[in-house]
């Protein structure tokens, strides 16, 4: 089948503001990957346009794009999936809420600079075993946290929200579901710090459950769910 | 152009398992840089799915030895026995050590790490299969690469996300320092270092049908190589049995490891015939040839070039009862094991696993040979083992070697944890005793030139094109068969190739920011060099074993090639020679391969 795409494109070196590109593809498959599409929109007749990507599998979490509207990974949505009629659209732009960069790509240091701020690290309540070997937890206690355990820190969460929108001082989603990962582990010993952190200005309370964040993950993580039980944890005072 | 200038005491290239585990270490006695193409929690490593190999013993009787005599077994004879003995020693603690660092592996009801079966894997005295696969669900790798980086946050380590290392910098023969291209502006930056760790990953990408990231083009070796310095064993490459039809993307082995069976289209389980004792757990070579043969023979799903991996209950169950073991298995516990599995089935194909079997053929998936280093990790420039001062190599860039002729599933996450661990603590000690080999006048001046070169390109031919035909014909003749009229071909295309990326390349971006245009088309003369050497390696190994099997010499030759290749770069091309001994110490004589 035949798909016209339409991507937001802007390069700072050339474009004083950015505009719609308008592609063509023939020879569309319904398993094609839109990913796999952009790729055919670059080598075979853009070689400027500009995206991320890695693994192409939903797995490495560079992707992350609006497709049609909504965030998704370009390696996880399938044509097929588009509901699309021969000659169709699909409309892709970066993603919302991060300085757009080039064209797909946005400047994820803002990102990463809310993840490495919620204490995103493993810090053990107890020494290590005498024995040499592992800390044990019971199946239990680590089914607890596995949930978060999946995040791919591909920024699909974040930028889906609207309260992250509104400010980028709030650290989002994603850094939340990070620090679920820890606070809900029960080998760990620095759930205080990290509620404390969660409980500033910037922290879970700029949530306003607008469920955005859950569908936008690719990991299917509850993402909506992780950041309730944040805020339950900060009322009890601990997890 | 503008070039800035840093210097640190170590530089580690690339921030996957190896890279991060060996910038914890080095950062903890030296002044360490990551330099990273990709964020770091984009890295391969993630991708890894089914477990990492450690005789924890924690649910059967096990010992590092079988451990390495597997490895050994596995990499069909070809495996260093001195750097298995590291690898299967030393993954006890490894594993241990990723549990303190807060890795949250499954457990057993004991509280201790779980395990699961693996190809390969045995208990040495009874041959059958044993528990020994350490697991976070289907995404143990996700797990490792997070637990890296989360722990390097904590300890305040040093990267340069987004900085692709485009030139190994030396001063008369010694090395000194790595240029990089800052991805986002387009800036030329120069590393001076004491000591350089090549951690890149592998180069999938070289083929047609892979499991590997687009980011997987060999960038380390070929930097390597560029310097002047060999690469060893680069013609055995590993075909995965089970890539998802017909995307090529992994399915794990602990779908097998779980008791998943592959059927032909006679509804057959073939692996009965060609590894009689433990069938579908036989090592990845064993596999990946029975599913060419199978397709060959015309028992492929309905003629095509696939077979099924079945997973279901059902199908489970009867294999179960049949082979006389209590276990039995339902859908959820298929999908508590399996989630990722699952969800790639669902995504890409829209089947459930639990009630239809998986499409599946063999995917280019793992580089066991690369950059030749000794079991410190110090890269060597010999078959002697010449030691080239400061620079290292660990995990799949590097030839330890400790996968041989074929890697066992599971030994790529052990390699990267002990000997990413070794890299960084000889580093540290070497930093603390070497000054700075001084950097050359210009240091940046030729590689600044043939970016350029590339920029301003304006043939016809665009790097897609060529790589394309690059990955065609690598696939049709350099992949699980081979013969010397088809490796031919493929050594004329591929130098053909490199003319044309030479003389008739053009790209479209000339700007400096974020140019992935410019810097695919970079990467591609990476993936050229790396093709040609795989192929002339191919064609000067007058044998099969393991992963390189030759249909015009089907049989191993231990009188011959019981001996790694070392290609060298010289003027005007390569010279392959034979040089480098396979280290016997544990004793195994090589015997025939039977699983």
């Amino acid at each position: 089948m035949k798909v016209k795409f339409r991507i937001r494109r802007f390069n700072p070196e050339v474009d004083k503001k950015p505009y719609w590109g308008e592609y063509t593809l023939d020879n569309v498959e319904p398993t094609d990957r839109i990913l796999e599409l952009l790729h055919r929109v670059k080598w075979e007749q853009d070689g400027t346009l500009t995206l991320r990507r890695s693994c192409a599998h939903g797995v490495c979490g560079s992707d992350a794009m609006r497709i049609n509207g909504v965030n998704k990974l370009a390696c996880k949505v399938l044509v097929k999936t588009l509901d699309l009629k021969d000659g169709g659209q699909v409309q892709v732009e970066p993603i919302l809420g991060l300085p757009v960069v080039k064209d797909l790509v946005v400047d994820f240091e803002p990102f990463f600079d809310h993840y490495r701020a919620v204490m995103p690290y493993f810090m053990p309540a107890t020494p290590r075993p005498g024995d040499g070997r592992e800390r044990r937890q019971s199946p239990e206690d680590r089914a607890r946290f596995d949930d978060t355990t999946k995040c791919i820190l591909c920024a699909c969460c974040t930028t889906s929200c609207p309260s992250f929108w509104a400010s980028g001082e709030y650290v989002g989603p994603a850094a939340i579901v990070n620090a679920h990962r820890f606070i809900f582990d029960s080998r760990d010993g620095a759930t205080q710090e990290r509620l404390n952190i969660l409980s500033e200005e910037s922290g879970v309370w700029r949530c306003r459950t607008i469920f955005n964040c859950t569908p936008a993950c690719p990991r299917e993580i509850e993402v909506t769910r992780a950041i309730g039980e944040v805020k339950l944890a900060i009322q009890r005072n601990g997890r | 152009m503008d070039v800035k200038t840093h210097q640190f005491d170590v530089v580690v290239i690339g921030a996957g398992g190896a890279g991060m585990m060996a910038a914890l270490y080095a950062s903890r006695g030296a002044k360490t840089a990551v330099i990273s193409k990709l964020y770091p929690t984009r890295s391969h490593t993630g991708t890894a799915q089914g477990g990492i190999g450690a005789a924890l013993a924690n649910l059967d009787e096990d010992h590092w030895e079988w451990h390495a005599f597997d490895t050994i077994k596995g990499g069909d004879y070809l495996t260093d026995q001195n750097a298995a003995e590291t690898l299967a020693r030393e993954a006890i603690d490894a594993v241990i050590e990723l549990e303190l660092m807060g890795l949250p592996f499954d457990r057993n009801p004991d509280g201790t790490i779980s395990q699961r079966r693996f190809g390969g894997h045995t208990n040495n005295q009874t041959k059958k299969p044993v528990r020994r696969a350490c697991h976070a669900a289907d995404r143990t790798g996700h797990m490792i690469l997070q637990t890296l980086y989360q722990n390097c946050i904590k300890e305040k380590v040093t990267f340069f996300d987004e900085y692709q290392a485009i030139d190994l910098i030396t001063n008369d023969g010694k090395v000194c320092g790595v240029a990089a291209v800052c991805i986002d502006d387009g800036a030329i930056h120069v590393f001076h270092a004491k000591a350089i760790c090549f951690a890149t990953g592998g180069w999938g990408r070289l083929w047609e049908t892979t499991s590997n990231a687009h980011s997987l083009t060999g960038d380390g070796p070929a930097l390597v190589w560029r310097a002047g310095l060999p690469l060893q064993d680069m013609e055995f490459f590993q075909f995965h049995p089970t890539g998802l039809y017909p995307v090529g993307l992994l399915i794990t082995e602990a779908v097998r490891g779980e008791g998943g069976v592959l059927i032909n289209d006679k509804g057959e389980r073939f692996m009965e015939r060609y590894a009689p004792t433990i069938k579908d757990l036989a090592s990845r070579d064993v596999v990946a040839r029975s599913i060419y043969l199978e397709v060959q023979a015309g028992r492929g799903i309905g003629g095509k070039r696939y077979v099924h991996l079945d997973v279901r209950p059902e199908t489970v169950n009867r294999y179960l009862a049949e082979a006389g073991e209590d276990r039995r298995v339902d859908a959820d516990y298929i999908l508590s094991k399996l989630p990722d599995i699952t969800d790639f089935c669902h995504t890409y194909l829209g089947i459930d696993p639990t009630k239809s079997p998986i499409p599946i053929q063999p995917t280019a998936h793992y580089g066991m040979g690369g950059i030749p280093t000794n079991l410190d990790a110090e890269v060597i420039s010999t078959g002697a083992g010449t030691v080239v001062p400061g620079l290292y190599a660990a995990g799949e860039v590097a030839c330890v070697s400790v996968h041989g002729a074929n890697r066992l599933g599971t030994n790529s996450l052990t390699d990267l944890i002990v000997f990413g661990r070794k890299a960084g603590k000889a580093m540290a000690d070497y930093a603390r005793q070497a000054d700075f080999v001084p950097l050359p006048a210009d240091p940046a001046g030729k590689i600044v030139a043939e970016i350029e070169r590339i920029r301003k390109s304006s043939g016809k031919t665009k790097p897609y094109t060529i790589r394309q035909e690059m990955q065609k014909v690598m696939m049709d003749h350099v992949s699980v068969f081979r013969e010397a009229p088809g490796l031919q071909k493929a050594l004329d295309t591929v130098r053909e190739l490199k003319s044309r990326y030479q003389n008739d390349l053009a790209i479209e971006d000339r700007g400096m920011r974020f140019n992935t245009d410019l810097l695919e088309a970079w990467e591609l003369g990476c993936m050229l060099d790396l093709a040609e050497i795989t192929t002339l390696s191919a064609i000067e190994r007058k044998e099969s074993r393991g992963g390189h099997s030759r249909e015009d010499y089907p049989k191993r030759d231990d009188v011959n090639f019981l001996v790694h290749t070392m290609a060298y770069p010289e003027k005007g091309g390569i010279r392959i020679a034979h040089d480098r001994a396979v280290d016997l110490s544990l004793g195994y004589q090589p015997a025939e391969r039977v699983y």
